[in-house]
């Protein structure tokens, strides 16, 4: 038999693959944001290159805002985290892996077109590289931090807006440090430091999150 | 076996009720009534563990229900207004998921389904169940798990007059063998056992 945390892991998954359009909805959003950009500033390749990283960072972002309510919207309306809740098994454990499985399926397809979209503004291959750190440390931070301002805005009818304010200005750091990263690498210099607080902010929600996730659920379902 | 002493609930700050008390034996079926709104849902999610009382406390088995919460929902079935299905999910996948979120073992769901009165609908999309049918769906749960203790919350609801039948067989049954059930509901269930009654009055 297999173990609940699996269970939710597999019916995630196989959600995922009956609602594929609304899957593609944020990716389709990234990739026209971005391909707009070069018609609307011109194609200089310079000045491409140089707002190439917040470009990508703004649309991930903002795109990422767009499938957040899919976490838990459905699950909360039909009842299944009720049934989860009463399953005994550890809340903040399925939370997190309710966070996994939507990183799974909303940003790796982004890292995986991201070669694409780094072509689109004429990125040079270190900064790529750059890119891809950063959106491999950071995108989790997101999804991480993310579950927890769904969790608390799910009972409401319109938690959309109030979201997008819940969680724009808590990943402006991210936004900063991630940009710096891709100018650093764009200069040749080294961008360790930059990355290792993204990696620590990823980390130190990586520790609180389920647990605030799990705790904000209950709250939503009293 | 649930005992539940003192208990008060309060939302948006109307009581719902206070000092309420209910003892559920084994055995027991206790029908839980009252207006709309007058606090049936709440009570039963109190019962079930979903949400705390305002005051008072809730025994099983005679300690503290939050200090062996774990024991208690492995011995509890809980059947709220919400299915706890998902639309685009098949009856089967919704069944399978449940089962091993509870960690309980299906042997043979096709027989299960047919027996509600599911037969050929089992691959389709919940979503495109009638009501009824998801009610029946939802209501697998109690052939599944083994458990002494069921929370209903109106499991009428929806279901036509076989439906009914079949659950009021399986609900005489299951107290027949030991087993308690706590329901609300807007219809006076028909049963062969003793229906001990609860009146919550709508308080303003």
């Amino acid at each position: 038999m297999t173990s609940p945390l699996v269970s939710i892991a597999k019916r995630d998954l196989s959600l995922a693959f009956k609602q594929r359009s609304e899957l593609l909805q944020p990716l389709v959003f990234c990739v026209l944001v971005v391909s707009l950009f070069p018609l609307g500033i011109g194609p200089g390749p310079a000045t491409l290159q140089k707002i190439s990283g917040g470009i990508i960072w703004v649309t991930a972002i903002l795109s990422s805002l767009l499938g957040l309510e899919r976490l838990f919207r459905d699950d909360f309306r039909d009842g299944w985290l009720e049934q989860v809740s009463l399953s005994g098994c550890s809340q903040s454990l399925a939370a997190l892996v309710k966070v996994m499985m939507h990183w799974i399926m909303s940003f790796l397809p982004l890292l995986i077109i991201s070669p694409l979209l780094a072509l689109f503004l004429n990125m040079t291959y270190s900064m790529y590289f750059a890119l891809l750190l950063t959106l491999l440390l950071g995108t989790p931070l997101i999804s991480l931090v993310g579950s927890i301002a769904v969790a608390l805005t799910v009972g409401l009818n319109k938690g959309g807006v109030l979201l997008a304010l819940l969680l724009l200005p808590i990943f402006t750091p991210l936004l900063i440090f991630a940009t710096s990263t891709v100018e650093a690498a764009s200069l040749s210099l080294p961008y360790v430091g930059q990355l290792a607080i993204i990696g620590s902010m990823t980390l130190l929600a990586l520790a609180f999150s389920p647990m605030a996730t799990a705790f904000a659920l209950k709250i939503s379902q009293y | 076996m649930l005992v539940g002493r003192d208990l008060s609930c309060v939302k948006r700050d109307r009581v719902l009720f206070n000092d309420l008390q209910i003892a559920i034996e084994p055995s027991q079926c206790w029908y839980i009534e009252g207006a709309n709104g007058a606090g049936k849902t709440s009570l039963l999610r109190i019962l079930a563990g979903l949400s705390h009382p305002t005051e008072g406390h809730i025994e099983w088995r005679g300690k503290l229900l939050r200090h062996q919460i774990d024991h208690f929902f492995q011995d509890m079935v809980y059947v709220g207004h919400k299915t706890g299905l998902n639309r685009q999910l098949s009856a089967i996948e919704n069944v399978m998921y449940w089962s091993s979120l509870n960690q309980v073992e299906v042997k043979s769901i096709y027989d299960l389904l047919g027996q509600l009165g599911l037969t050929g609908l089992e691959d389709l999309p919940v979503g495109h169940l009638s009501e009824g049918q998801q009610r029946r769906v939802a209501l697998t749960r109690l052939w599944i798990k083994r458990a002494s203790l069921w929370i209903l919350d109106e499991p009428y609801a929806a279901l036509d007059v076989s439906g009914i039948a079949l659950l009021n067989a399986k609900i005489d049954d299951f107290i027949e063998k030991g087993g308690s059930v706590v329901m609300t509901s807007h219809q006076e269930p028909e049963l062969d056992s003793l229906i001990h009654r609860l009146v919550l009055a709508y308080q303003l």
